[in-house]
């Protein structure tokens, strides 16, 4: 009987070490992985508490309150005014990200990451039947909208999508798994796969060599330009619209930054608010 | 035991070789798709998954139905599926197999696969689908083997075991309930983004699954002289007919929500699975022949399934029982995961071929799971037979 007793005690001591050492031991574990976005996720969670109070005004919309989120406004009027800034946009984009084409005869393996799309397409939830013609005929630039609550990140099983602290939604291209679980999450159709080897589609002299070519078997996307970011450019769509501020891109948590400035002026609207993802793309129609 | 799946009768080995001929085939094919990349497929950006996931989907449903035969007999004692308990387990063996080797096929990188275990991820469903897929693979092996080999010894199964029985049960639930939210948890997919896929998928496993080993056990009871009894047939046929009726009624609940509501979201895939969509003057309608199929091959399996005369003909019986498999897997096997990609987030409509490197993967798959599924028969009717001499 005695001897049992101490069984049951040293046993329930022990389990007591380990149920309070492993919250500790996984937590130093996540972090030795993966140290940066771990700082960013307690970041934003100890932000979060602090600013509670603030976040619950409007619509109980969140925002990374302290640091960086980096954030566009698209105007698509002045698209409408100048014909072709589009698709420079989107050659800029493909140019600078060595994305592949394969042509309209190989439509399957597509890969794009900013692209032009009917109004209706883009904002299933704002069309109906006596659309402007303007609207009707014209065409919106859609890319990845880098979610405050992306269901990509969400899906992801090796957390090769996760997004920066600055609000990126970013892909390690090399921890990819390729089970494109996130394409299926994603509610904007943002992202691509490689079907097959991405340099089949590209000019390999006419290759960016600032940015690597993916490895097929990956999915990828729109990364909000954070290589030029980092080196202070603006993002390659927004350089190709010139001065037209037909794209704007910056600071969404710096109150005196440009876009701030745009989205206190201008009335915009975000593709599929419903969904409850807080695109960081706004739109200006 | 393994020594006994080494003796069998000609039509024994035929039919391991006619498996083994497809499996080489599609060994192959995959070795062409590894080599080029998922290109070799028919999926796309916006249908980007296909035949794969499909099957997959179920096929974990296949595994689950196994619990149907499990749960009564060892949870209620009932001691007429004592024959048949271990064709369940062994199923559920080899449809999880065809599981996992579907997901390799499917991945972009599979000698990466092991990132999911290197940087797990609580938060993505597949994490916990991997976890529980194969925990429940390891269950069935484990419970499958020690009590068939307690039986060749003709003793009682060791005590320790039960537990592991037990856990098999709640494992079981969880394989599908998970698969299911691996899709019931998209945002933005609204033919999935629906509480009831979970029952739902219970419901057809429940049916397919019994339905599978209804129709196998016929087929041993004439080329292995093994019979499970008129009584295990029966309650058998009873489970398949009211799984498959939950499965009806919880379709139609689709039907009630989307139509009444006349939300466009909700309706979109309905309308493409069973009517055909229209879409800028073109309308899609590719798997409209596949689940009207689903809908007459359930009627008439549950048909003949009840009615008394063919209930008591091995042969009506035998086709009751595989209508119902074929039926239920137009319906999840293929309708269930490529309908959900229409139309596209974008508000277009893509439709998906899957091409002949594609299908005879997928084939092979499917003999690779009949080639384990045969042996592990063989290996648990010749223990009986040998109990019995």
């Amino acid at each position: 009987m005695d001897k049992k007793r101490r069984e049951f005690l040293k046993i329930a001591g022990i389990s007591t070490l380990a149920g309070l050492g492993a919250p500790a031991v996984v937590d130093r574990m996540v972090s030795g992985s993966f140290p940066l976005a771990a700082k960013a996720a307690q970041e934003v969670a100890h932000g979060e508490k602090a600013n509670d109070q603030a976040a619950t005004e409007g619509h109980g919309e969140k925002t990374v309150p302290t640091g960086k989120r980096y954030g566009m406004v698209i105007d698509v009027r002045k698209f409408i005014e100048n014909p072709g800034m589009a698709d420079a946009c989107t050659n800029a984009c493909h140019t600078v990200h060595n994305v592949p084409d394969f042509g309209e005869a190989n439509k399957k393996d597509e890969i794009k990451w900013i692209w032009l799309t009917g109004y209706g397409n883009a904002f299933p939830d704002h069309s109906h039947y006596y659309k402007d013609e303007e609207l009707e005929k014209n065409k919106v630039l859609v890319l990845c909208n880098h979610c405050d609550e992306p269901p990509c990140v969400r899906a992801c099983p090796t957390k090769a999508t996760f997004k920066n602290k600055d609000g990126i939604v970013a892909m390690d291209y090399h921890r990819c798994i390729g089970c494109r679980f996130c394409m299926a999450a994603c509610p904007y159709g943002s992202r691509s796969f490689n079907w097959q080897d991405p340099r089949n589609g590209l000019d390999m002299n006419k290759l960016n060599r600032e940015f690597p070519t993916r490895m097929r078997g990956v999915v990828e996307k729109c990364n909000f330009c954070a290589d030029r970011i980092g080196k202070g450019e603006q993002p390659a769509c927004a350089d190709a619209c010139g001065s037209s501020k037909a794209i704007v891109f910056g600071d969404l948590n710096d109150p005196n930054s440009e876009i701030r400035k745009v989205l206190k002026e201008k009335y915009t609207i975000q593709r599929k608010p419903a969904l409850g993802t807080h695109p960081s793309v706004f739109y200006i129609v | 035991m393994f020594e006994k799946a080494l003796k069998g009768n000609n039509y024994y080995w035929i039919w391991l070789a006619f498996l083994g001929t497809f499996m080489a085939i599609g060994a192959l094919c995959y070795i062409r798709q590894f080599n080029y990349g998922l290109g070799m497929t028919g999926m796309s950006r916006d249908v980007s998954w296909g035949l794969y996931i499909s099957q997959f989907t179920f096929l974990v449903g296949v595994a689950a139905g196994g619990v149907m035969l499990v749960l009564p007999y060892y949870i209620h004692n009932y001691k007429v599926f004592g024959r048949i308990t271990i064709l369940g387990e062994f199923l559920a063996i080899a449809a999880l197999i065809m599981c996992l080797m579907f997901i390799m096929a499917d991945l972009g990188q599979p000698l990466r696969a092991l990132n999911v275990l290197l940087h797990p991820t609580p938060g993505s469903m597949l994490f916990w689908d991997m976890l529980v897929l194969n925990g429940y693979l390891f269950l069935n092996i484990l419970c499958g083997w020690v009590i068939l080999t307690a039986e060749r010894k003709q003793v009682k199964p060791p005590k320790w075991i039960y537990f592991f029985v037990y856990l098999s049960i709640p494992f079981a639930i969880s394989i599908h309930t998970v698969t299911a939210m691996l899709y019931c948890g998209l945002p933005g997919r609204h033919f999935w983004l629906s509480a009831i896929i979970a029952p739902r998928f219970l419901a057809s496993a429940f049916a397919a699954g019994p339905a599978l080993i209804l129709f196998v056990s016929l087929i041993l009871k004439r080329v292995a002289n093994f019979d499970a009894g008129k009584e295990a047939k029966d309650k058998l046929v009873t489970i398949i007919i009211y799984a498959v009726i939950v499965n009806a009624f919880f379709v139609m609940l689709e039907f009630f929500v989307g139509f009444y509501s006349n939300i466009p979201g909700h309706k979109h895939t309905l309308q493409y699975l069973f009517f055909g969509l229209e879409h800028h003057g073109v309308v899609y309608n590719n798997l409209v022949p596949y689940m009207w199929g689903f809908v007459v091959l359930c009627i008439t399996g549950v048909t003949l399934l009840a009615i008394p005369y063919t209930k008591r003909n091995d042969l009506w019986l035998g086709l009751g029982a595989i209508s119902i498999f074929l039926g239920l897997w137009l319906d999840k096997g293929i309708g269930f995961v490529l309908a959900g990609f229409v139309p596209t987030p974008l508000e277009e409509i893509v439709e998906y071929y899957p091409t002949l490197n594609e299908i005879m993967i997928t084939i092979a798959v499917w003999c690779t799971g009949f080639f384990v599924l045969t042996v592990l028969y063989k290996i648990a009717i010749a223990v009986e037979h040998e109990v019995e001499a």
